[in-house]
């Protein structure tokens, strides 16, 4: 077993890896591009037109970043409100997804918007016929909400005697209002897509897509949860009972059957088989998206497949890649002629820079705060060729207090 | 007030499209930027554009005056989240306010007719689009365009005058197709356009007449007391879930309490 160096700045550990110093590459580089961008404008940037003018940034940074952080609300509806209390080990982690999201998500929309320096127009100028406006305001509203729900996780360590037990007194109420908002935005993201109706290609496009994304937001929160704790599982050891996985797994499951039948239901009412196997690029999308992220998923969960662990772990992922797809779909596939539109380098290098940038501050926060399994990470590696001094000395180096 | 197009009537002089670039001081020199089909679309220094269409036959020469049509129930004001545009509840025009603008181009993706364009080389990019020279109007003027045109094909007026000239026309001569494209296209428009060719060979979008924002509309609507419903549901669950804790702590302490 190896321990990566760890550096103690100030009573904070700053753990160093091979793999933080690419991804503190990738943050310095999205800077750089940021910069570019916020002084010359789109054109240098990236590859959106007057045809295209919703681009990666939109569909990948916004419309997937607040999806996947659907983890968030989905865990913590299941743990204070139904008292699913066996979930609540996955809650902080899960918890702290959701906010870094959404601050990924707040920095995506800063960076797409014209004039960013008149962001805070629609907190005044109230545009309420828009379905962006309820968009701007739940978002924002919530991601403070989730800043001080996360508050009471750092508080813990830091300002104990003075903050900590308000936090902790406001915090019923905070997880409730923390609750509404998300739900509200998470189907208000779909009904963006409402006023589309002439745009879009018809099976995307339905009266129901509010619900559907509020529907595929919670159960990708579930999944994403699952990914996410396998992903710490290999980089901290940490690790959650498979049976408490897959019955969180399985709620979500249930959900995406009542999306399949939604979805299945609309397509007979509007009588739109002929485009499900039209054979052009959308209805070929269409049906990759909904077999390999709907239908595959949900024979594997409730099949004996499910029970092991590798099962549960593909479903994890093809639910999170379907949505991601879906969302992308809904965007490009669905609005834009085909081959319009492909992202340009610049748009790469922030999306993944600000990925990057959301990896690395989870590592510091679960490394310094109690949040996996309600205790502080330390990053291990299993290494075959152990050297006793060597482990000894770097665990010297991390002893805590 | 309104403004419709006689087809028929157009020769493709192109005088609107200066008068309007003069008018609007939008840069004569800068290249278009969007072709398609070997015709120059509408972009930010182009707020009017002429095309030329010859029919399914190629026999028809034909030339449409394209500009926003400035609709009933327009997508992009409805779209704003920052009231950056607005109808005009005296003229009709749909106006753009650029200090209101955030620039997040829901507008571009709202619109049915992807008319409103975007500043794609400027620092801090604006939307533009006609704005139907709203400050002649409250002058009680015509649009810039109206009155550059020379041959009748434009001629502004209120919408219901408009309207039942268009029918007339229609109706007593039988070379014009029998269709006023703007009278209800996603819940019509200030802009009506009558012709002798077939709209779809003329580049015209095949619209349903059921406005856009009325989806949006009726979510929203759906909106506020759903919200309420569900905050409601989850502060009862809140406060059962907070008693049933309460009882269960009592009871755990009157066990130890007899236990004792």
């Amino acid at each position: 077993m190896r321990i990566y160096k760890c550096f103690r700045i100030l009573g904070w550990d700053f753990t160093i890896t091979p793999t933080r110093f690419v991804l503190t590459g990738f943050v310095f580089l999205m800077v750089a591009t940021v910069l570019l961008r916020l002084l010359t404008g789109f054109q240098y940037v990236t590859n959106l037109t007057d045809e295209t003018p919703w681009g990666l940034w939109i569909a990948f940074d916004v419309m997937c970043g607040v999806a996947l952080a659907g983890g968030g609300y989905s865990t913590a509806l299941l743990v204070s409100m139904f008292r699913y209390k066996q979930y609540g080990i996955v809650a902080r982690g899960a918890l702290l997804t959701s906010l870094l999201g959404y601050i990924l998500v707040m920095a995506g929309l800063f960076l797409d918007i014209g004039q960013w320096f008149n962001f805070w127009r629609p907190f005044v100028s109230w545009g309420y016929t828009s379905v962006l406006f309820e968009v701007f305001w739940c978002i924002s509203i919530y991601t403070t909400i989730l800043s001080v729900e996360f508050f009471e996780i750092i508080t813990e360590r830091v300002l104990v005697k003075k903050l900590h037990k308000y936090v902790v007194k406001i915090l019923p109420v905070l997880i409730v209002i923390g609750l509404v908002f998300p739900v509200l935005h998470q189907s208000s993201l779909g009904g963006l897509f409402l006023i589309m109706k002439e745009k879009m290609f018809p099976l995307w496009w339905s009266e129901f897509l509010p619900v559907y994304f509020l529907l595929s937001s919670f159960f990708i929160g579930s999944a994403m949860v699952a990914v996410e704790t396998s992903l710490a599982k290999t980089a901290y050891g940490h690790e959650i009972p498979h049976d408490i996985m897959l019955s969180l797994t399985k709620v979500g499951a249930r959900i995406m059957v009542v999306y399949l039948v939604m979805k299945l239901y609309d397509i007979i009412t509007l009588d739109q088989w002929s485009y499900v196997f039209q054979g052009t690029l959308q209805s070929n999308m269409y049906c990759i998206e909904m077999l390999f992220g709907i239908i595959i998923p949900i024979l594997i969960i409730f099949s004996p497949l499910g029970k092991k662990k590798w099962g549960l772990l593909t479903y994890a992922w093809l639910t999170v890649l379907g949505v991601i797809l879906n969302r992308l779909n809904c965007v490009f596939t669905s609005m834009y002629e085909s081959g319009a539109y492909f992202p340009g380098i610049g748009e790469f290098i922030v999306s993944i820079g600000l990925i990057s940038m959301g990896v690395l501050i989870y590592c510091f926060l679960v490394e310094n705060f109690n949040i996996l399994g309600n205790e502080r990470a330390v990053q291990i590696k299993i290494d075959k060729d152990k050297d006793i001094k060597n482990l000894i000395w770097s665990l010297l180096r991390t002893k805590r207090h | 007030m309104a403004v419709l197009v006689d087809i028929t009537k157009c020769i493709g002089c192109e005088g609107c499209t200066v008068a309007c670039k003069r008018y609007n001081q939008l840069n004569f020199k800068a290249k278009p930027r969007n072709v398609k089909d070997g015709r120059v679309e509408l972009d930010d220094n182009r707020w009017t554009v002429i095309q030329e269409f010859q029919g399914k036959d190629k026999d028809k020469l034909r030339f449409v005056k394209k500009q926003c049509l400035h609709c009933l129930e327009p997508a992009c004001a409805s779209a704003c989240f920052s009231k950056a545009i607005q109808k005009d509840k005296k003229t009709g025009a749909v106006v753009y306010y650029p200090d209101l603008c955030v620039g997040c181009r829901y507008c571009l993706v709202a619109c049915p007719y992807s008319i409103p364009k975007y500043q794609w080389e400027e620092q801090f990019p604006q939307v533009s689009k006609c704005q139907m020279c709203s400050e002649r109007q409250t002058n009680g003027d015509a649009p810039v365009c109206v009155a550059a045109c020379t041959t009748g094909a434009l001629t502004s007026g209120t919408r219901e005058e408009l309207l039942k000239k268009a029918h007339e026309i229609i109706d007593s001569d039988p070379r014009y197709v029998k269709h006023i494209y703007g009278e209800h296209e996603v819940g019509g428009a200030e802009w009506l356009y009558i012709s002798d060719v077939p709209f779809e060979e003329l580049g015209f979008k095949t619209v349903s007449d059921t406005p856009v924002t009325d989806y949006t509309k009726s979510y929203l609507s759906k909106v506020p007391g759903f919200a309420a419903a569900w905050a409601l549901f989850l502060t009862g669950l809140a406060v059962y879930n907070h008693r049933v804790e309460k009882n269960r702590k009592a009871n755990d302490e009157d066990e130890q309490g007899k236990e004792e």
